[in-house]
């Protein structure tokens, strides 16, 4: 109860903060910003008889929940080398409320994105209609669950912020074979099997189920949303995460100490000065 | 009086270096006990296995009647650790933090001990008022560490854990440290355990002193015992036929009774400085360096 009442109260705390202070205001604005930038300049653009904006705007939403995987990992990294996570250790309770924050406050902002990106887009955009709303929140749901605790592991696979940076590249070319701007049926098909693997794709297919008119199927892999197999793989990411986060969050807690965390700031303020 | 901390053979080991050897002490209720030594003696690591944060070797550990490896959440309720901060919840506002912290022991209050600390008597308590609203990233340094105590009693800890809680104070910070650990030992609810290697800090505070070096307890006691206990600690200075002299010597009252019945009034500026507990911990230092 305590983990759960005080993670919630710390994740709205730090979901606040992230939307008053100028730099990470300025990201949640940046990303948004520039899909939105990228929409308007394809708006004349047309694929299979459909505006490639339309097509696209659905696979920026999957792919910027995803994202929410990311920011999960690089705080989670973060945190640790400042010692964050030490005295969240030091605390009854404190390591469960404090991944339960981390939770609400990156699914929080991921939310936030979403909607900072789809108003301005909807107005831009053409020929989207929002026919399941269901279906949009249980993608949405099940794809934040699929893709947070993953992030969790691979924050406490690094042990230093800069190391964390490095995941951002795997990250990148995911998304240039999940489908995001352009169709997958546009890939070869080795590249597409690749993209299915991974959750962003099936983000992105979900979205478009959603938010698309029922032509738009015609340019999907097999002509079908394939919804079953959108729940089958996120149910898989979702099962395999939250199987391994806890064992490897659980390792990597059991190793801080106040020791640790000295080192990795005299480490850390050497590189600096 | 109850032993809250036992620690009996205490061993740990990495690879194939022993950084403590059969460290055995007791710490009774209420006592604030301060772990002496030059870097590398083995206090942090002391400590953090007495936190919990470690695993060690080997020997048996009891903090509040629980191994420290197997402690619950009630058990860490009762555990305050002051930690040395570097830049975590820079965003947070100091009454904020503290005050969202406190919730975490609201379940662990009992009839005898209210927990948390209210915040603002908390923050009053720390001397950190005037900067309840400022955010953490803010602070100055010794206002940091101000916190950090803070933070380590919100929840109004039955053991305090204190690693080198000065280090980098200005002395006037240092001083109002002193009083704040000072006044919450002469309540009596609360057993501290500090690490230091200044001197002067442990015989401020600690009732008791352990000197720690090479990962061994090589002498403990109260400061004056401590002091008392090496022979040959004053330093007796004079000067006679133009020549400087230095003896030490256990007896120094002894010793220039004796002087003088032999030399007279040739012995001139007499100096005769008592052992202080600086000297004595130095020559345990070198005493113990010399063994191993």
């Amino acid at each position: 109860m305590t983990a759960l009442r005080a993670g919630w109260t710390r994740g709205l705390v730090e979901l606040r903060q992230s939307f008053t202070n100028g730099a990470e205001l300025f990201s949640h604005l940046l990303w948004p910003g520039l899909m939105v930038a990228v929409l308007f300049f394809v708006r004349d653009v047309s694929f299979g008889g459909l505006p490639l904006a339309a097509l696209a705007l659905p696979g920026i939403l999957g792919m910027n929940a995803a994202t929410g995987m990311i920011s999960m990992s690089q705080q989670l990294t973060a945190d640790r080398e400042d010692g964050t996570l030490l005295r969240a250790k030091a605390t009854p309770h404190g390591m469960p409320a404090y991944l339960v924050g981390k939770v609400v406050s990156v699914s929080g902002g991921v939310l936030a994105d979403l909607v900072i990106f789809l108003v301005p887009a909807m107005f831009l955009v053409e020929g989207l209609r929002i026919g399941s709303w269901p279906t949009l929140a249980w993608v949405l749901a099940l794809g934040l669950v699929a893709t947070l605790p993953a992030g969790a592991v691979l924050g406490s696979l690094f042990r230093t912020a800069r190391a964390q940076g490095l995941v951002q590249l795997p990250f990148i070319a995911v998304i240039g074979i999940s489908g995001v701007f352009y169709p997958l049926t546009a890939l070869p098909e080795w590249l597409q099997a690749i993209g299915q693997v991974f959750p962003i794709y099936w983000m992105g297919l979900g979205m478009r189920s959603a938010l698309l008119p029922d032509a738009a199927v015609a340019v999907e892999v097999g002509e079908s949303w394939r919804h079953l197999e959108t729940a089958a793989v996120l149910g898989a990411w979702a099962v395999l995460g939250l199987l391994v986060a806890p064992i490897v969050l659980r390792r990597m807690a059991r190793r801080e100490s106040g020791s640790s965390v000295a080192a990795r700031r005299e480490r850390a303020l050497r590189r600096i000065g | 009086m109850t032993g809250v901390i036992h620690v009996d053979g205490l061993r740990m080991r990495y690879g194939t270096a022993d950084v403590l050897h059969d460290v055995t002490f007791q710490v009774r209720q209420g006592e604030v006990l301060a772990l002496l030594g030059p870097n590398g003696a083995g206090k942090t690591t002391t400590v953090e296995i007495l936190e919990g944060f470690r695993a060690r070797s080997g020997g048996r550990v009891e903090v509040l009647g629980a191994d420290p490896a197997r402690g619950d959440e009630r058990w860490r309720a009762r555990i305050g650790v002051v930690l040395q901060s570097w830049r975590d919840h820079g965003k947070w506002h100091v009454r904020e933090l503290l005050a969202h912290l406190g919730t975490y022991y609201t379940a662990y209050a009992t009839p005898k001990i209210r927990r948390p600390w209210d915040a603002d008597r908390l923050i009053a308590a720390v001397g950190l008022t005037e900067h309840a609203d400022k955010k953490i990233k803010t602070l100055s340094g010794g206002q940091r560490r101000r916190l950090d105590v803070a933070i380590g009693l919100v929840g109004r800890p039955e053991v305090l854990f204190l690693d080198e809680p000065t280090a980098a104070f200005d002395p006037q910070a240092r001083h109002a440290f002193h009083d704040l650990v000072r006044g919450l030992a002469d309540d009596g609810d609360t057993t501290v355990l500090l690490t230091t290697h200044d001197l002067d800090e442990a015989e401020k505070l600690a009732d008791r002193i352990l000197v720690l070096n090479g990962g061994r307890i090589v002498a403990h006691g109260t400061a004056a015992e401590l002091a008392r206990r090496i022979a040959g600690e004053d330093e007796v200075r004079w000067l006679m036929n133009g020549r400087r002299f230095v003896h030490t010597t256990a007896d120094s009252t002894a010793f220039a009774r004796d002087l003088f019945a032999r030399h007279g009034e040739d012995v001139r500026e007499l100096e005769i400085r008592r052992g202080s507990l600086e000297r004595t911990y130095l020559s345990l230092v070198r005493q113990a360096e010399a063994a191993s």
